[in-house]
């Protein structure tokens, strides 16, 4: 039954050479921690995309309650921690899947770093990745604003004056952001809109960069 | 990809091939070493790492729920603002005296900016062959001097924080705290009065139910001090407690003198 799914979709679109390259490309024995255990290291890339999966679906869930505006957003979001079942675990997976991706994502880079793999031909991929961190730390300095509490109020403030202390594109950078004179209700609706409109788009579009690059060049060889 | 070659037939009026690629897979013995495909051998070792990952995540998920303080506040002035911890590093980078005040363009824009573009063009700053760290070892020492660093600043930060604001993370150590320290035993069971709990200016150092935490426990004032001298005592400050604190009418202030009056 599935087999004729298969063949009636490949008649029309020939998915098979697709296919075939997403599932069955090799995996060399030297990144393979069932043959040699230091290989765990090559793991964190797949874990920060694992990671990011369950902060994509657990963000999704989130919005279901989230109100984004100054007057309910904390109130949205302490009745998600506290009366929803089970709200509370899936704020604290989003919470602390904030943190745990950055770190997966540093262990990564830290791989390729050390075995070299961004060298050439790889050295766009790299670029990529650096820019997937970045758009990362966008996601953790926006996301740290929603519930509108006081510590993510005044981590907020802070790091926009910091913005504001760039020279020439400072004061600019600070007025998207903050569109207004306070940190307000504007503030709030654009780190929404950052937070899960923005940079989610950019980050699919650069992971699925990632990915192609990847497929298309192989995984590095053994040192 | 499908390759078109000139004599292609195609399926219908579309532009699939009607040559067929048979789905087989390839045989992985022609390949150096042990290969083996990643579907479905590999996936399923990836998803027993995923797995237990995804078990040590949600023991930390239930076991830590997430942090949620009161309802953002501007007008409080006691709050002590922190970035996440990963945003550490630089926010202690812009406490050093070189990195900060006139200089504070080098600890917001040239140090960071220096790194992370070094770190963006390394493949092309680093252009030599050679993958073992220990063969490229101006590369590998860069970056272990900036592991080291952002480690140790992240530290130094949560420690400054923690030695100046041991109530933020529940008691604390001895560090930072004045001479005139807790006088009385907190009571536990003690719940300040909603006058209280709105003033926030006090609660930074007293508590927030009045147990003492950088300044003196409140939970019995009344039975040392009248409703005028806790009143003087507000306004004028004593001892290390500044002046002024307060920031509401003269009519406030009054009724939370009485208020604190009335504990005994």
């Amino acid at each position: 039954m599935l087999q004729k799914m298969y063949d009636w979709v490949d008649e029309r679109l020939n998915i098979t050479p697709m296919w075939r390259d997403l599932a069955d490309h090799e995996v060399p024995e030297h990144v393979n921690p069932a043959h040699h255990f230091s290989a765990f290291v090559y793991c964190f890339g797949g874990l920060t995309f694992f990671i990011t999966v369950i902060q994509i679906l657990s963000g999704m869930f989130l919005t279901m309650y989230y109100v984004p505006d100054i007057i309910n957003a904390y109130e949205s979001v302490s009745y998600l921690q506290n009366e929803v079942a089970f709200g509370v675990i899936v704020r604290g997976m989003h919470h602390w899947g904030a943190s745990l991706v950055i770190v997966m994502m540093f262990l990564h880079t830290l791989r390729v770093f050390f075995t070299g793999a961004y060298k050439k031909p790889r050295e766009l991929n790299w670029v990529v990745g650096m820019l997937i961190f970045f758009v990362m730390l966008g996601l953790g300095f926006t996301g740290y604003l929603l519930p509108w509490d006081n510590t993510a109020y005044f981590a907020t403030k802070v790091g926009l004056e910091i913005a504001n202390s760039v020279p020439l594109i400072g004061p600019y950078a600070k007025a998207l952001l903050t569109g207004g004179d306070i940190v307000g209700a504007e503030t709030l609706s654009r780190f929404f809109a950052i937070h899960v409109f923005f940079l989610p788009g950019a980050l699919l579009g650069l992971l699925g960069a990632h990915f192609v690059m990847i497929r298309a060049q192989g995984i590095s060889g053994p040192l | 990809m499908a390759k078109h070659d000139k004599d292609a037939t195609f399926v219908g009026d579309s532009r699939i091939s009607a040559k067929r690629i048979p789905n087989i897979a390839p045989s992985y013995s022609d390949y150096p070493g042990k290969s083996e495909p990643f579907y479905p051998n590999f996936l399923l070792k990836e998803w027993m790492v995923a797995a237990v990952c995804l078990v040590g995540f949600l023991v930390l998920t239930v076991s830590h729920p997430s942090p949620l303080t009161d309802k953002a506040n501007p007008n409080d002035t006691s709050f002590v603002p922190l970035p996440d911890w990963y945003f550490l590093f630089l926010y202690q980078l812009l406490k050093a005296p070189w990195a900060s005040g006139d200089w504070v363009v080098l600890g917001t824009v040239v140090l960071p900016g220096v790194a992370f573009t070094a770190l963006l063009l390394a493949p092309w700053l680093d252009a030599s062959k050679e993958r073992r760290p220990h063969k490229r070892p101006i590369a590998t020492s860069i970056m272990m001097l900036s592991l080291v660093s952002i480690f140790y600043l992240t530290w130094a930060a949560m420690d400054e924080h923690n030695k100046q604001h041991p109530s933020n993370h529940g008691g604390g150590s001895a560090g930072g705290a004045p001479a005139a320290a807790p006088s009385e035993k907190a009571n536990p069971d003690f719940k300040a009065g909603e006058l209280w709990t709105a003033q926030q200016s006090c609660k930074g150092c007293h508590g927030v139910n009045m147990e003492g935490v950088a300044a003196p426990n409140l939970q019995k004032v009344g039975s040392r001090l009248s409703v005028d001298e806790i009143a003087k005592v507000i306004k004028d400050g004593r001892g290390a407690m500044p002046p002024g604190m307060f920031q509401g009418s003269d009519e406030d202030l009054k009724k939370l003198a009485e208020y604190l009056a009335s504990l005994k």
